[in-house]
Parts: C-alpha cells; structure tokens; sequence
C-alpha cells in the first residue's frame, strides 16, 4: 500500500529525514515511536502533504501512484488521514458545514452523489456515538474552545466520517486522559479492516496497549534505526532510546 | 482639470435647473441653489484634504458625466435575480437614481409613506421641507452638495409614532449607461416606531459610471431602524455615499455594510446620537481584488449620556486592491457613560494590496468606556492545511477561510434567508476568478 524508499526532508533549511524507508501493507499497524526531534511528526505530515516540508530526494509510493505529487486534498480524496497532532481552531467554520463540505468533496472525487441533509446527519449521528460525542458538537466552530482529548476525539470522528484507507495517528496520545485514551483507541481499532493500513506516530507505549502494533519501528536522528514487533515498543518503554543510541554508535 | 470638471457639472446643474418647470418652484429650490453654491465654493477634495488622504477622487473627475435621460431599460429577469426570495419585502427599483415605476410594489400600510420625491414634493410638502437637507451637510461636503442641488427624485419613508412597520422596504438602485445619479433617500422614524430597510446597488452591465448616493436617517424617541445596504456595482464604476444618521433619546439604529463591487468606493457614515440612551451598531465587510480601492469612513458623535455605540469592519484585500478604514468617534463633555467599542480587522491576501486604517478617538469626557483596535493579517496557513487535509480543494478551502473570517459582520443579519443568500453571495465572489 504505501512504500517509503530513501526519503530525506528538510524544513526552513534544516534535514530532519535523512533516509527513511518504510513499507505499509493492507491490514497491518505500524508503530513509529522514538525521542522528540527525531522526524515522527516530520514524516507524517510529509506523508498528508504539508507544503512547508521540502523533500530532498527518496520517493513515497501509494496504491501504485507517486504519493509526492498530489496535493493534499488529492490524498485525501485517495483515502490518506492524518489525525493531526494540534488539530487546528478554526473560528466562524461549523462543524457540520466542514464535515459536509469535506465529505461531498471525498464522494465527488469518486463519482458519488453528494448525500442530502437527511442522509447526512442520519451518518453524523452515527459515527458520533463512536467517540461519544455530543450531536451539540455540530453547530460549533471547528475545534474552536474543545478540551484537548475532545479535539483528538474529534479527529477520530472525521476519520471515522472519511473512512481512509491509510491513517496516520499523530500523537494522538498525548495529552489523552485514560477514558479518552479507551475511546479514541476503540474508535480506531472498529473502524481496522484488513484493507485499512494505520501508522501510530507516539513517544510513549501506553497507547500501544490498546491499539496493538504488527511492527514498531524506531526513528531517531532522521532514520528508522531498528525494527521489530509490539515486543520492542514494551523494550523501549523500559528501557528508553539511549541503548538504541549506543548501539548505532557502535555499530559506526 | 479641476476647474474644468467643476464648471461641467455647474453647468450640468444650469440644464438641470431649467428642465425642472414648475416644480422647481417649491421651498426646496431655496436648498438647492445654496447647495450648488457650496459645491461651487468647495469643489472636488482632494488627498489634501485629510479626510480624503487616502482616496484620490481624480479618475471619478476624468469623465464628463451626464444626467441620464429617456426611459432607461430593465429587465424583469434581473429585478427577480436581484430581489430576495423568502424575504417579505415592498421593492422599489430605481435606475439611474429614478423610479421605475412599473418595477416597484405599491406599499400598502396605514400611515406609512414609502413614496418618491416626486409624490412626496406635491401630497407631502411640509413634512418633506421640514426634514429634507436639514441633516446631510452640504455645506461642508462637496459630493453631499453636489447630490442636494440635483435632487429630483428620491425615496422618501415616513414611518408615524407608534408603527412597525411589517414589510421590510428594500430599495433597489440599478444602473443604466454611462451617466451620473445622484440618488436621495429620506428616511423618517417616528416615536416607539420600528422598519427594516435593505438597499442593493448594481450594474445592469459591467460599464462606467458615477453614483453619488445621499441618505438622511432620522429616529425619533426609542425608534428602531435595521439598515442593511449591499453595494456590488460595476467594477468600472465610482461609488459615493453620505449617509447622515441622527439618533434621538432611546433609539435604536443598526446598519451593515456590504462593499463587493466598484472601481472606487467611498462611503460616510456619520451618525449624531442627540439624546441619551441611543444605541448604535455599524457592521461593515469590504472584499477588494483587482484595483479597487474600498473607503470607509464613519463617525460617531457622543454628544449625549449614556449612549453605546458598536462598530465592527473587517475586509479582505487581494491583487492590487486599497481599502480605508477610518473610525472616528468623539465623545462630548456631556457625554458621561459613553460606551464606544471599535473594530476593525483585515485579511491582506497579496503583497500588493494594502489598507490605510486609522481610528480616531477623541474623548472630551471623564467617565466613559471606549475600546478600539485594529489588526492586519494573511489568512491561516495551518487551517488551509487542514481543511485540505481532510479533502477540501484549495480554492473552497480559501473560500471557506475568508467567509468564516468575515462571518459575524454577517450574523448581525437577524433574517436568517436574508442571511443564507448573503452568506451564498460572498461565498460566490470568494470562490470567482478575476
């Protein structure tokens, strides 16, 4: 589904991916965790398309097609969802208005009728309760005064309205209470199929125990420096990144 | 060239007078003729003139306009695209600064005047005298003179005491040729009465010419205007507006004004707030593209106690376009408890566009609340990112970003069908290629 090869990027000047190569198949869930300033968020935002990264040379492949070359609403509309890290307020755009606008966008491209109203909010009504969100939510401005687990809930919810094929959770964790932790996992983990793909970009573990990784892959210094199954995230949670560290040191 | 242009339109005024026949004879001929001595006294302003530092007034003097004459043409096709659906209104469609009346609605309601100068000037000379040109300073304003001394043929509304007015009135200014207009409104609101008025300015097409639009609003004790104005003119034309507003105690009056259209716009609001407790909402939105140059300049006159005044201007500059804010609020001596709040706020899309912004306090009171502040900004690039993200094409996330930035200029707008067209219309302009 997705092949990563050799991709290196800058922002304002700096590398921040110096080689990273990564393959996502249909069904699996791919961990990448690793120490701040490593190139987590770096590599999904090049992967939802943000315009400030510039990529130096690799390539990103997905469904056959050069992933680098669409604009941001054309992955979108090919089924690619970033859950952002900070998802952003936007004051004066409603809820249901985005959500009806980005989801009749999504059917155009695919040659579908737009839904009418009654279909539209039958859909909302549903994918709410998913998140356990409250219909008051709709006629509110995006994001705008939410707490921080009701935003991470709400990208959920747009996921779950969207329904991807690649979702990519920016620390999705963070700064999650457990109970909002429990519902934003349980939502990603019913709306898995085995032809769904998710990368789970986080600094901690504690997220790993509930949507459960097929790989984990450690990124540090702009490169997955090792890989390995859910086993390795619980080694990382105990033991850290500097073992890692040293043992790239060495192997230099 | 200033002279020239002057003597063109003081001798436009000379044709004019002679074609007025007995009608010319009545109390307001006296008005006219101290206003072509005005006009003749202070001629066109210039960027040397501080009001006007920002707007150059000479393209409107390159071109010797006329008074139109014949019967200009509508079509009916346009008055329908033109007029609000599910909005229960009385339509007066005006080209050219005259009434037509085979596109107007009768407006049937006891004791309410909603009628043409024309009419006004026969069946209800007194109350036009006594109002007429009593406000709007032609004295000192040379667009406002140059209006008066060619009045012939306005919208005058006389509202009694005591009156809600049920049907909003909605005056619609259409354009017909390359020609001068001078349209006049006279609106009157008497004691514990109430109306909503809409006025909309366009083109029939896409030509040059000269609106220098007058409006004298007058509230009674506790009397209530909603003032909703839509200029979407050609963007060859010249657009001037003067709207002289006076409040007496415990009114009401809300305007919001809407600027799309015009090669260069103007617009004076000046509202006198004469007694205590009067309230005073000015809502404006200004989309510039192109070379527009969009101008606001409104005052506010605190002369009283205990009055509030809320003013609200944002606008969207792209291209090469110039806006102009300019807010002006005195408060008097007298005037203790004021509360005066001011904003203004604008998206600059390019680096080409620019707005001049300047408010303008001046406080003779001790004990009063006033609040100001200006900003200037790009539209959020975080929150282009996001909507795209999630599928919305660029262009409609564009869109979607500058309606949301403009929207509570919009939800001011109690009618909620009003407001959904206004918000389409926008939305529409936001998302059209120059």
């Amino acid at each position: 589904m997705l092949k990563i090869k050799n991709l290196e990027a800058a922002i304002g000047g700096n590398q921040i991916l110096r080689g990273v190569n990564l393959e996502v198949n249909p069904g699996e869930v791919h961990a990448i965790m690793g120490p701040n300033g490593g190139g987590k968020s770096t590599l999904a935002n090049i992967l939802a398309g943000r315009e400030e990264y510039e990529v130096l040379s690799g390539s990103v492949e997905y469904l056959g097609k050069d992933l680098l070359d669409m604009a941001p609403e054309e992955r979108a509309h090919e089924g690619v969802f970033l859950a952002f890290q900070y998802p952003v307020e936007i004051p004066g755009v409603s809820m249901s208005n985005f959500l009806k606008m980005a989801l009749n966008q999504m059917r155009e491209a695919k040659g579908l009728e737009a839904l009418d109203a009654m279909e539209f909010f039958g859909l909302v009504r549903e994918k709410l309760k998913l998140v356990k969100m409250d219909e008051k939510f709709l006629s509110r401005s995006l994001n705008v005064g939410f707490s921080g687990g009701e935003k991470k809930r709400n990208e959920i919810f747009q996921m779950a309205i969207l329904e991807p094929k690649l979702s990519i959770l920016d620390e999705t964790d963070s700064g999650l209470d457990i109970d909002a932790l429990k519902i934003v996992s349980d939502g990603v983990n019913m709306l898995k199929t085995k032809d769904t793909a998710t990368i789970v970009v986080t600094h901690y573990q504690r997220l790993l125990n509930y949507i459960v990784p097929d790989f984990v892959h450690v990124l540090i210094d702009g490169r997955i420096v090792k890989s390995g199954g859910k086993e390795l995230a619980f080694e990382l949670e105990e033991k850290g990144y500097d073992w890692i560290k040293e043992e790239m040191s060495a192997v230099a | 060239m200033d002279n020239d242009i002057k003597n063109w339109y003081l001798s436009n005024f000379k044709t004019f007078e002679s074609t007025l026949n007995g009608s010319g004879k009545t109390a307001f001929e006296r008005v006219r003729r101290g206003a072509i001595t005005s006009f003749s006294e202070l001629g066109f302003p210039t960027t040397k003139n501080e009001d006007w530092k920002y707007t150059n007034v000479s393209p409107i003097l390159k071109h010797k306009y006329n008074l139109a004459d014949g019967t200009p043409s509508v079509s009916p096709d346009l008055i329908k695209q033109l007029t609000f659906e599910d909005v229960d209104a009385c339509v007066i469609t005006q080209v050219n600064g005259q009434v037509i009346p085979g596109f107007s609605d009768e407006f049937k309601q006891d004791g309410v005047i909603v009628t043409d100068f024309q009419d006004a000037f026969k069946n209800h000379a007194d109350l036009l005298n006594t109002y007429l040109g009593k406000y709007s300073k032609f004295k000192d304003e040379s667009f406002i003179a140059l209006n008066t001394a060619f009045v012939e043929n306005g919208i005058f509304i006389f509202v009694p005491d005591n009156t809600t007015v049920e049907q909003t009135i909605h005056i619609l200014h259409l354009s017909d040729g390359a020609f001068v207009s001078h349209p006049r409104n006279l609106f009157v609101v008497g004691k514990h009465s109430s109306v909503k008025i809409i006025e909309t300015f366009y083109a029939q097409s896409e030509e040059e010419y000269f609106r220098n639009s007058v409006s004298e609003v007058v509230l009674a004790e506790n009397a209530f205007i909603d003032h909703l104005k839509v200029q979407d003119e050609s963007k060859k034309s010249y657009h001037i507006s003067n709207v002289q507003i006076h409040q007496e105690a415990s009114s009401n009056y809300s305007a919001t004004c809407i600027d799309l259209g015009g090669k260069l716009v103007r617009n004076n609001i000046n509202v006198v707030l004469n007694n205590e407790n009067c309230e005073t909402h000015l809502y404006g939105f200004f989309l510039g593209t192109g070379t527009q140059l969009i101008d606001n300049h409104t005052f506010v006159d605190h002369a009283m106690p205990h009055c509030f005044s809320n003013e609200l201007y944002k606008g969207i500059l792209d291209d090469k376009s110039t806006g102009v804010f300019n807010g002006k609020i005195i408060v008097r001596p007298d005037a203790q408890k004021t509360n005066a709040l001011q904003s203004n706020k604008t998206l600059l899309l390019s680096d080409d566009a620019s707005i001049n912004a300047k408010p303008q306090l001046e406080i003779f009171a001790d004990d009063v609340k006033c609040t100001h502040g200006a900003t200037i900004g790009q539209l959020d690039d975080e929150a282009l990112f996001y909507l795209r993200a999630r599928g919305i094409d660029k262009e409609m996330a564009n869109a979607l970003l500058r309606h949301a930035f403009m929207s509570d200029v919009l939800e001011n707008i109690k009618d909620e069908s009003l407001r959904k067209q206004l918000d389409d219309l926008v939305i529409e302009r936001f998302t059209e290629k120059e």
